[in-house]
């Protein structure tokens, strides 16, 4: 799960790490209110969406007065912003940060995620903050230090203060930065994140040290122990078609083609979107119904994918395991009656009961198309799409 | 022989009193020499009862002791699946097979971080499980898909697995055994601790191996495969046309940085000398079209 720039600063100031001071908006009004109070001359004005990219798309911008933080604000506020990590379309900004300006001597990067070869927690550091750090990584590779930390561990003083060294952290500042890399951990550790990122930590004109920006994801599996995270969901960010799938135990991702695919489980799910391609098609979904589907989850994902204006065919491809086929089949003839079909269905099964589960799709009386295969159903479906 | 499990084998079941327990145990009784292997369940609040007359344990030290049993599968709730991983590596377990899906990767992190230096190995979480077909099976694949045979399947998914195995068939291969390792980031054997032991086994005469998207385990597999692998292995990777950034289902499968992409994977295996496919439907073909 994604966040806020916001309310990732908020859970990082309860475990000590300093951000400069900020107040989210939601309104004009409440952006220029918030700039008298926080005072100063310099302020930050940063649309809140949870994609990255902001600063280049033009929503993050310096006022020097009250009355730039309230033109500012309006023309953040409602505008769509389209970064590389938007897509096309871009995002609707409803929310802003508005902070205390901050004087830079230095930028910085920190970043930890998951590392899965070493299965350890990786801590990434470098000099070169405030860029496209994965562009860091390409061309100069010397300047990314990592540091994988023990989980029962923690990450140790020594660890710390020698990262902070080595990304060029003044030696006046180096015990502010351990205390802010030791809390960074302990914030990702306790709230089960799965990636936090500070890009750029600055080192002020004083010699402090500032979490300027932060990105915090979290891992969708242990959100049942933090409803207070799950609680700063914002369902504006996501597609409506994947918050209704989620809604009904679906794992469903929008994409741009228009055959819908509905299949059990995430790799068969993923191979039948490949073949499609494979065959000169494009896969409208990515939608895997699990491995205990049953008729009402087999209607609902119909419903889900003939939302879609661009849908041209929808290819069911079910491999039955535990699951039944004629359960499946008895669902699908369910759901298509029900939701009145109106482009073309191929189908294909296979596993436990597959005759009875084509001979109950025979004798529907339904127009679907049976496949013997993989393969003849990714074609059919194709042809099927492209309407002759 | 076959690698990891056979019909001498005995496994016990922590988790065997839920729903999800009670209906794999008995599909898995009901399989090949399952009778036989399906010794103990493990249960805190339920020692001395039995359960279709596998008898009940409170620890998995105690089933190990009583029963025999040196594996075990694992149907706990996520919450409390890693702390169950915990207690079987505690009994020095030789195999734990994790069926749970959904565990917190923090939760993971720990477990694994406990296991070095541990003699048990770990399959999954997330994962469909293990069979040696005709001898034993061990999770939630349907058995009857499954001959026996010479061909080694190892995969990250569940699915995915039963349409390789499935294809198989179609040309008359069986399998010597089939493991699905599961599809979360941390996790336990890998691509590459599964084909050292199908390389090391004389009932095993070819791999499929398939991947998907994110990480990069499938690489490091096929590095070794090309140094070291004495039978001819083919590949499938899931995903080539999965979008960046987005979760396609498994906990591990995304494309993260622009690392881990199907592309990727396939070059790097193709370099090393696994015949790929970009076709899920030819995996059967292309393992026949490589046996000599």
């Amino acid at each position: 799960m994604k966040i806020h720039e916001y309310q990732a600063k908020e859970i990082l100031r309860e475990f000590g790490v300093a951000t400069p001071r900020g107040i989210a908006c939601f309104s004009v009004d409440q952006a220029v209110a918030a700039a008298s109070k926080l005072g100063g001359s310099v302020w930050v004005v940063k649309a809140q969406i949870h994609a990255g990219g902001r600063g280049k798309g033009g929503g993050v911008k310096v006022a020097r007065s009250l009355a730039e933080v309230r033109q500012l604000a309006a023309k953040i506020l409602g505008m769509t912003l389209v970064t590389h990590q938007t897509g096309a379309h871009g995002q609707v900004v409803r929310r802003l940060l508005l902070e205390q300006g901050a004087a830079i001597k230095k930028e910085l990067y920190i970043g930890m995620v998951v590392d899965r070869s070493s299965q350890r927690v990786c801590l990434m550091a470098s000099s070169e903050g405030g860029m496209d750090i994965e562009q860091v990584a390409a061309s100069t590779p010397e300047k990314i230090h990592k540091l994988l930390i023990d989980p029962l561990a923690g990450l140790t003083e020594q660890d710390a203060d020698d990262v902070a060294r080595k990304i060029g952290i003044a030696e006046p500042a180096v015990t502010e930065a351990r205390i802010l890399l030791q809390n960074l951990y302990r914030a990702f550790d306790s709230t089960d994140a799965s990636l936090v990122e500070i890009n750029p930590l600055i080192l002020t004109a004083d010699d402090h040290v500032l979490a300027l920006d932060a990105k915090m994801n979290f891992d969708d599996n242990a959100l049942f122990r933090h409803p207070e995270i799950s609680a700063l969901r914002d369902l504006d960010e996501e597609d409506p078609a994947e918050i209704e799938a989620s809604k009904h135990d679906l794992s469903y991702i929008s994409l741009d083609g228009n055959i819908g695919c509905l299949v059990n489980g995430a790799g068969l799910a993923m191979a039948t979107m490949d073949i499609i391609k494979l065959y000169g098609g494009s896969p409208a979904n990515f939608l895997d119904v699990g491995g205990g589907a049953t008729a009402e989850k087999v209607a609902e994902a119909f419903k889900l994918m003939l939302r879609n204006p661009k849908l041209q065919a929808i290819l069911v491809n079910i491999f039955g395991g535990i699951m039944k086929c004629d359960v499946i089949a008895e669902g699908v003839v369910a759901a298509a009656r029900e939701v009145q079909l109106s482009v073309p269905l191929v189908v294909r099964l296979e596993g436990t009961n597959v005759d009875l589960g084509k001979k109950i799709l025979a004798e529907s009386g339904l127009p679907i198309i049976s496949a013997s295969n993989m393969a003849d159903a990714a074609e059919k479906a194709v042809t099927a799409a492209k309407g002759v | 022989m076959a690698i990891l499990i056979d019909k001498n084998t005995r496994v016990m079941t922590q988790g065997i009193t839920g729903k999800t327990g009670q209906f794999h145990t008995r599909m898995c009784r009901d399989y090949a020499n399952g009778r036989n292997c399906f010794v103990a369940g493990v249960n805190p609040k339920k020692p001395g009862e039995d359960f279709e007359g596998i008898p009940i344990y409170a620890t998995v030290k105690e089933a190990k002791q009583a029963s025999g049993a040196t594996v075990s599968v694992i149907y706990v709730p996520p919450p409390f699946a890693a702390a169950a991983i915990d207690e079987a590596v505690e009994a020095e377990l030789d195999l734990v097979i994790c069926i749970t899906e959904g565990i917190p990767v923090r939760d993971m992190l720990r477990t694994r971080y406990k296991m070095q230096g541990r003699k048990t190995r770990l399959i999954g979480p997330n994962c469909p499980g293990i069979i040696t077909p005709d001898e034993i099976k061990i999770g939630i694949m349907p058995g009857h898909i499954h001959k026996k045979g010479r061909i080694g399947v190892v995969s990250r998914s569940g699915t995915l697995t039963y349409e390789a195995v499935a294809q198989l068939m179609e040309q008359g291969l069986g399998q010597s055994t089939c493991i699905g390792i599961g599809g979360d980031p941390v996790n336990g054997l890998k691509h590459l601790d599964v084909m050292q032991l199908f390389n090391a086994d004389d009932a095993t005469d070819a791999v499929v191996m398939v991947g998907e998207i994110g990480g990069s385990d499938e690489e490091d597999c096929a590095r070794w495969v090309r140094d070291n692998m004495q039978k001819p292995v083919v590949g499938f990777i899931a995903g080539v046309t999965a979008p960046a950034g987005k979760r396609m289902g498994h906990a591990g499968a995304i494309i993260s940085g622009g690392k881990g992409t199907a592309q990727e994977k396939l070059a790097v295996m193709e370099e090393c000398g696994i015949k790929v496919t970009r076709n899920p439907a030819e995996m059967g073909k292309l393992l026949k079209s490589v046996l000599r």
